[in-house]
């Protein structure tokens, strides 16, 4: 063992693995909270299929998504070739396609959360603020929203550990390139090939354990708070 | 029933000296038509009473605007708030009608100051005629403020959920058995609040109830509905009417202030 200083591979991937998962989760969050609502108050034609595509990452293999992003996201894919021709960006082998696997990953897990706490609350409340003056968006940020926080939290870190584990959709779809793409879980994958590879993976290891645990604890602690402004 | 549309040239003064309340709608629901016609008074409370299933929800409902009934029309004073031939269906926000629910509904991540204002803060000041502290102190809610709903007794919860109606200025206020979660004492401890309200403030009420004591107590004029329709529109005499429960011992507790008044609580 040479000790806990981590090399600059492994610094790297942390400091990858962290910008991914923020950005995957920051760009998620939004959208999911949004499906969420929208499945929980509204009934439409074809809002089964929505559901499904929602969580089809959950029930498919990694690599068979990965694969699927490749496809659609690849510079020839449909929505890939469109997004490199009029703004020319890149997400196949790049950073950002990264983040977009672990997003695609995460977003049911997120959806799920904060769907169950769309569907708690209670639509005499909104109702209530309706008759007090307040339109439909008004009752949306200052009512329905603040009474998700809590499966906000809980969709935000669940989404935030999927994002930092990913690994089948995003060797598939980005590949594992050192500095770019090579992501904790790669990085750990790609010294455990290695014969003197032992110490970092460990390194990695504990690392991973690490920021899983914080995660954690700081959602229980944001719940609590949550708990306790709600009975004060 | 005729349906009159009063008109006083005073559109945005809060205080529509007409304040008189017409409904007439109808709505199928399921296999259950509600066909409800019945006029309410300036300044009264008129109690919509029936058994449970009658429709009385329905209805204030529709008049809040949170449900939209097939045909019929809904009128406040000059303003038409539901018409089904022209087409007029305004959304609740739009309606200026405060409405108290049978449970208090109060927002659960508000103080109560919060919930108290929440309906005052939408409002333009100009069309304010319900003043923060009449109210507060009116209910007797000052000490309650910083307070959350989940630290509030069913009592309290239910008046500071008057107060939050009453605070929009409403140009009708409708209660929807708002003492049905409570027990007799709370009850009681409420009644006189609500009977001095209308006359206080000004403000028509529309009061469902299934109990025909609080109704002799609080209301001047009773619509009955069974099953879908009105059949008995009258006067509700109430002269010397003890409060229920408690024959001849209760008074409206700040009924020293209310008689005579012309203090509308207006802002300054």
């Amino acid at each position: 063992m040479e000790g806990w200083h981590l090399t600059t591979m492994e610094w790297e991937a942390l400091g990858l693995s962290l910008k991914v998962s923020f950005l995957a989760v920051a760009v998620s969050l939004p959208a999911g909270i949004g499906a969420a609502w929208v499945l929980s108050r509204y009934r439409f034609p074809g809002k089964g299929l929505v559901d499904g595509l929602i969580h089809l990452p959950l029930v498919l293999p990694p690599v068979v998504t990965g694969y699927l992003l490749l496809v659609l996201l690849g510079r020839k894919g449909i929505i890939g070739g469109f997004l490199y021709n009029t703004f020319g960006i890149t997400l196949a082998f790049t950073w950002k396609g990264a983040a977009v696997a672990a997003a695609v990953m995460a977003f049911p897990l997120l959806v799920r959360a904060v769907r169950l706490s769309a569907d708690a609350v209670d639509p005499g409340l909104e109702d209530a603020a309706r008759t007090l003056g307040a339109g439909r968006m008004r009752v949306f940020f200052t009512i329905t929203l603040p009474l998700m926080v809590p499966g906000i939290i809980t969709g935000t870190i669940l989404a935030f550990a999927r994002s930092l584990g990913e690994f089948g959709a995003t060797i598939t779809f980005v590949s594992n390139i050192r500095g770019e793409t090579q992501t904790l879980p790669l990085a750990l994958y790609s010294l455990t090939q290695v014969p003197d590879g032992e110490a970092g993976a460990l390194r990695l290891c504990i690392i991973s354990v690490a920021l899983a645990m914080s995660a954690l604890l700081l959602s229980e602690w944001m719940a609590r708070r949550f708990d306790t402004l709600m009975k004060g | 029933m005729k349906m009159t549309a009063v008109t006083d040239g005073r559109k945005n003064s809060g205080i529509s000296k007409k304040n008189r309340v017409d409904v007439c709608v109808q709505k199928q629901q399921g296999g259950f038509y509600l066909d409800i016609a019945f006029a309410a008074e300036q300044a009264g409370v008129t109690a919509l009473f029936g058994p449970s299933g009658a429709g009385k929800t329905s209805v204030v409902n529709m008049v809040a605007g949170l449900s939209r009934p097939d045909r019929g029309r809904i009128t406040i004073g000059d303003r038409c708030c539901f018409d089904g031939e022209k087409g007029i269906h305004l959304p609740p926000e739009k309606r200026r009608i405060g409405y108290v629910f049978q449970e208090a509904r109060l927002f659960p991540h508000l103080t109560v100051g919060a919930n108290l204002t929440f309906g005052m803060n939408r409002l333009k000041p100009t069309d304010r005629f319900v003043g923060f502290d009449p109210v507060v102190s009116l209910l007797g809610i000052a000490s309650l403020l910083k307070r959350r709903p989940a630290r509030l007794s069913g009592g309290e919860k239910q008046r500071v959920a008057i107060g939050r109606a009453l605070l929009c200025s409403p140009q009708l206020l409708l209660m929807d058995e708002p003492l049905a979660s409570l027990d007799q004492a709370r009850k009681e401890e409420l009644l006189p609040y609500i009977r001095t309200l209308s006359t206080r403030f000004r403000i028509p009420i529309l009061y469902v109830s299934h109990q025909m004591d609080e109704i002799a107590y609080v209301a001047d004029y009773m619509v009955r509905l069974e099953n879908g329709s009105v059949t008995i529109h009258s006067p509700v005499s109430r002269n010397n009417m003890p409060c229920p429960g408690m024959p001849g011992t209760c008074h409206p507790r700040t009924g020293d202030r209310i008689p005579g008044s012309r203090d509308t609580g207006r802002f300054p």
